[in-house]
């Protein structure tokens, strides 16, 4: 286990979500239509997490392991509700914008994913560098994707218009398809650079490369049933 | 009529998946083999319905009266958590081969957004008992029709070159945003 300070950065680059930890894809790809919504997600998310890491990590204990799970999800989902309480008395604007993506925090994968992960084996202080990190890492993905769609799609920023009343705005992606494609291609990128560090360097990949969504058990789970099933059916043709 | 609107602007005009965006861990974690998806899908259609009656009257009957309104999420994902668990014993007691083709999904289903999700929605868009039933038959539908289609079109993805950057997750995005442009044409059957 590494240090508070080591804890804290991974989340900023090395395991960024969700660009290299794809974890809570439904938020980062509904609510991004500008930079605005993308940063409010990210500071609730940072919120969330954070104390839902310390509070996991300080039960981590007394908790059965046959009801983790559960006990997971009620943590996580008073604190959603005080979220939602927040934001309701002080930013409602934001909330109405969010919609259900604010409740739906608390089904979000990187909240269950990084307690499953790292704050049920870890000491609190530990556990909130990784949440804080994590957060932040969230919202700076969120925010650099809301940017790129708002930018392009809309000519704004942050609602300030930037290219003038001239711009002929690409509306694409500021709409469904736009998101998907938005998000697929900075993860290629982000593929491609992990590709061509390691070259570079002459090292293996690292191992964070082409994880997908694995850092959530329900995906890993599902990704083994997948390929259990490959398998009986080619095995069933040959 | 209503109902036939209804379900077309839920399948393919307002697409759970494609449209707005509820559900995509499982989309990109079991859309790789077309059984996994029609069970993962057939699975999902069975606890959305279930959950969305359940958690409807639930806020009918019990929150609204006592002015527990603000307590939503963590009720509803409270109920849904235990509603899947009784299920799965439910199916494994009672219907075993039920259970032998669904039960595996189950477990993945509680953390999945669009169950959550869809109870959330009928209530925000204030359905009655009917509506939310109806809505979440066509909701779950159009989950189904999305992951199969996907899960067809992966399926060949694994014997098709790809750069190696764009293999697994990104080239299911691209994929999916290309699908959406397609479900985004429906728009003009209901203006």
């Amino acid at each position: 286990m590494g240090s508070v300070a080591s804890e804290f950065t991974k989340g900023l680059w090395k395991e960024i979500p969700p660009f290299r930890l794809v974890l809570g894809l439904c938020p980062t790809l509904a609510v991004t239509t500008s930079a605005e919504n993308g940063l409010g997600m990210g500071a609730a998310v940072i919120f969330v997490l954070a104390l839902s890491n310390v509070l996991i990590s300080l039960v981590r204990s007394i908790i059965p392991k046959k009801v983790r799970i559960a006990c997971f999800i009620a943590i996580a989902a008073s604190l959603v509700v005080a979220v939602e309480m927040l934001m309701q008395a002080f930013a409602y604007p934001l909330y109405q914008q969010l919609g259900i993506f604010v409740p739906l925090i608390v089904v979000n994968c990187i909240i269950l994913g990084r307690a499953e992960a790292f704050a049920a084996k870890n000491p609190p202080h530990l556990a909130l560098a990784d949440g804080l990190g994590m957060g932040i890492g969230f919202t700076l993905s969120l925010t650099f994707l809301g940017s790129l769609r708002e930018i392009f799609g809309a000519g704004t920023w942050f609602g300030h218009s930037l290219f003038g009343p001239n711009y002929h705005p690409f509306s694409f992606l500021v709409q469904a398809p736009g998101a998907f494609v938005c998000l697929g291609i900075i993860l290629a990128g982000m593929n491609f650079l992990s590709i061509w560090q390691a070259k570079r360097k002459g090292l293996e990949l690292d191992p964070n490369f082409d994880a997908g969504c694995k850092g959530c058990m329900a995906c890993k789970k599902m990704d083994e049933i997948a390929a259990q099933k490959r398998l009986e059916r080619l095995g069933a043709k040959a | 009529m209503d109902i036939f609107l209804l379900f077309i602007s839920a399948i393919f005009v307002n697409n759970i998946l494609l449209a707005q965006y509820l559900g995509n861990c499982p989309y990109l974690g079991c859309s790789k083999e077309k059984s996994v998806a029609i069970g993962m899908g057939a699975a999902v259609l069975f606890v959305i319905v279930l959950a969305t009656v359940i958690t409807f009257l639930i806020q009918k009957y019990i929150m609204n009266p006592f002015h527990l309104g603000y307590l939503q999420t963590i009720i509803f994902i409270l109920v849904i958590a235990a509603l899947v668990q009784f299920v799965e014993m439910f199916l494994k007691k009672m219907v075993p081969p039920l259970y032998k083709s669904l039960g595996i999904y189950l477990p993945l289903i509680t953390t999945n957004c669009a169950v959550l999700g869809v109870a959330i929605l009928v209530q925000r868009k204030e359905f009655d008992l009917w509506t939310s039933f109806l809505y979440a038959i066509a909701a779950s539908v159009g989950f189904l029709l999305a992951i199969v289609l996907m899960a067809g079109i992966r399926e060949r993805f694994v014997v098709t070159r790809i750069p190696r950057s764009m293999q697994g997750v990104p080239s299911g995005l691209v994929m999916a945003g290309i699908m959406s442009l397609a479900f985004l044409a429906f728009k003009g059957m209901i203006a």
